[in-house]
């Protein structure tokens, strides 16, 4: 009894937890250090084990809906709402749940990493509160309904991420990183609300599916595509696409290593964003051949210009993040592809199979973008500087970084057996069906990646001892280890994540009616 | 469990291919053992030969991070010049770059953007 409450519950637990934790966390922080960070740990581990029984359930019973407020807790339309889905609505699906485990599980491997590499910093009770809200904020984001809510959980996200970035001071330069991406948030997050406005003014409703369901039955008018062009544009900038990453390099490369393998993820919550409501709001009405171009051409530009850029940076953590906009656009290419074929044969030929790859490079990403992000943080913890014409010789006294930094650098350019070989593969296969110029030149970025990252390793770790250092924290080597793992399960075992994560979201996100007739069920409004 | 990986054009198999690495390194290992044994360690056999010339220091022979693609990034010098006066870091510039592509793609829907 107490069991399946707690499972019909998850939905709301999912964000209730951290974000009780993240309120709590000061007050705990004054009884002693040790007890903090074990009240982290513990709340983002039961966070991930919520978000992992969820995952089941979506698994074996399909889509879940949780309704804020109501009894029973999925009476998406009360008999006297007139048809119209009125409060809160949690809507998970497999793509939302995917993310949503995608997320936590950083974010937990961030905070375990946390323990020992902030340990000296002042302020601690304020970071991991942060950690905690933008965790919220991602989670939220990806859990949601509610075109309102996902506004507000989008707000907690940058403005807990702003913060986060700042963390460090640094002499102002932080400051100065976390408020130009404060400033991109904020109008970022006004466009949103702008764009709200608009669907919100057509359609009198906010829950996605409705106003999902009232477009298809009204046509595509011009108001919905200012909304659309809003929406996507924002989302876009927000998930770090070229031309407007120019937060990125700033953002993730003075935030503490932890934050930015978090920030990798709070981008994909917006690129989440930008696949959903393309998607599920704006696919069934919109020219989804334009929109999947239009995602193709901002994929490729992210792919070709970020690690072009990442190939002349000697600063360890901007090479990086010039490297994540560069994956990003993989993701943007393949999921691209999917929403250029949807609804014609070419979907079920290759459009499918892209989406696939572009969903399964999200988790993939994720996982090792967040670990190359901690490794740069051990040299940083260790060394004091980010500059690598400053490092050199690191291999001899850290090699458990070192082999880890090594198993990240050789999934990201997409070297089998690691994870990154296996999603790049699907979107080069699929995509070539598509048009074999774009998988070309995704093949050729990949090979700029791994000579980029040889650069880095060559520059941290070979040569001669310039610093006396020893191995960094175990909190620290076990952070590192979570992420991994996961790099090296989803490596050697590709059918685990595409067979339980990665068909069930892509079948998901690719089918907007299955969602809106989740939400709204038989009602007809 | 089926181990194979489906993709459009066939399968992939990472065990598999872990076998072959395998293989394949026992096989270099053999090689290698079939090599010379008795060189002498810390003599000149197991130096460098640079035209005669006597090797550099280790830490003088180090190419640094910002010089190691100079060749690369030096033949594609319009291209980059072009990407750094892109990257201003001026906040106005990056919201005037948000700004177009807004408009590039209201554009592109006008023009191309019927259901």
């Amino acid at each position: 009894m107490m069991w399946d409450t707690l499972v019909q519950h998850s939905p709301a637990l999912i964000i209730a937890i951290p974000l009780l934790a993240a309120f709590a966390t000061p007050l705990i922080s004054k009884v002693s250090v040790r007890a903090r960070n074990i009240w982290v740990i513990l709340a983002l581990a039961l966070t991930e084990i919520f978000v992992v029984i969820l995952l089941y359930q979506v698994y074996n019973f399909g889509t879940q809906v949780y309704v804020f407020g109501a009894n029973p807790y999925d009476l998406t339309v009360p008999v006297d709402s007139r048809g119209i889905p009125i409060r809160i609505i949690f809507v998970v699906d497999a793509m939302s749940i995917f993310m949503a485990f995608t997320a936590a599980t950083v974010a937990l491997a961030g905070a375990i990493y946390s323990v020992s590499c902030e340990a000296e910093q002042t302020g601690q009770d304020k970071y991991y509160s942060l950690l905690l809200l933008m965790t919220v904020g991602m989670l939220g984001m990806m859990l949601t309904g509610d075109l309102f809510n996902f506004f507000v959980f989008l707000e907690i996200n940058s403005l807990a991420s702003a913060a986060l970035v700042a963390y460090r001071v640094d002499r102002g330069v932080a400051v100065e990183a976390a408020f130009k991406y404060a400033i991109i948030s904020s109008l970022g997050g006004l466009m949103v609300l702008f764009a709200i406005g608009i669907l919100y003014g057509q359609y009198d409703a906010l829950n996605m599916a409705m106003v999902a369901y009232r477009m298809q039955a009204t046509g595509f008018g011009n108001l919905d595509k200012i909304a659309m062009a809003l929406f996507t544009v924002t989302l876009a900038m927000k998930a770090g696409a070229i031309p407007m990453h120019f937060w990125v390099p700033d953002g993730y490369g003075k935030a503490p290593g932890a934050i930015s393998a978090m920030l990798v993820t709070a981008s994909q919550a917006s690129l989440y964003g930008l696949f959903r409501v393309n998607f599920t709001v704006f696919g069934l009405a919109a020219n989804t051949y334009t929109l999947g171009w239009f995602l193709i051409i901002l994929g490729v530009l992210s792919m070709f210009v970020g690690v072009t850029m990442a190939l002349i940076q000697h600063d360890i953590k901007r090479l990086m993040a010039y490297h994540a906009i560069s994956q990003t656009g993989y993701m943007l290419l393949g999921v691209g592809v999917g929403l250029a074929t949807l609804g014609t044969a070419a979907f079920s030929q290759y459009g499918f199979a892209a989406m696939e790859g572009g969903i399964f490079h999200i988790i993939n990403h994720a996982m090792y973008k967040g670990l190359l992000f901690l490794t740069a943080g051990a040299i940083i913890y260790r060394v004091g500087t980010s500059d690598l014409d400053k490092m050199g010789g690191l291999g001899h006294s850290m090699k458990y970084t070192m082999i880890f930094f090594m198993i990240g650098a050789l999934a990201i350019a997409g070297i089998p057996p690691f994870n990154g070989f296996a999603s790049k593969l699907l979107i080069y296969e699929s995509v070539y069906q598509f048009n074999p110029i774009l998988s070309i030149l995704a093949m050729i970025v990949s090979i700029l990646t791994l000579a980029s990252f040889v650069k880095v390793f060559h520059s941290a770790f070979m040569g001669p001892k310039k610093h006396d250092v020893k191995e960094v924290p175990v909190p620290m080597l076990i952070g590192m280890g979570i992420l991994t793992f996961f790099i090296i399960l989803f490596g050697l075992f590709p059918n685990i994540a595409m067979q339980y994560l990665v068909a069930p979201a892509a079948s998901a996100l690719s089918d907007p009616v299955g969602y809106i007739t989740r939400v709204l069920g038989g009602v007809v409004p | 469990m089926n181990l194979d990986f489906l993709t459009p054009y066939g399968f992939w198999n990472p065990i598999l291919w872990l076998l072959v690495i395998f293989v394949t390194l026992l096989i270099a290992y053999l090689l290698w053992l079939r090599g010379n044994p008795k060189y002498k360690k810390g003599t000149d056999q197991t130096q460098p030969f640079l035209s005669g010339y006597a090797p550099e220091s280790k830490e003088a022979m180090m190419v640094s991070a910002s010089n190691i693609y100079w060749g690369f990034t030096s033949s594609l010098k319009g291209y980059y010049d072009f990407l750094r006066k892109m990257h201003t870091g001026d906040v106005r510039d990056y919201l005037g770059w948000y700004v177009g592509i807004m408009a590039i793609m209201l554009l592109a829907y006008i023009l191309w953007g019927g259901a």
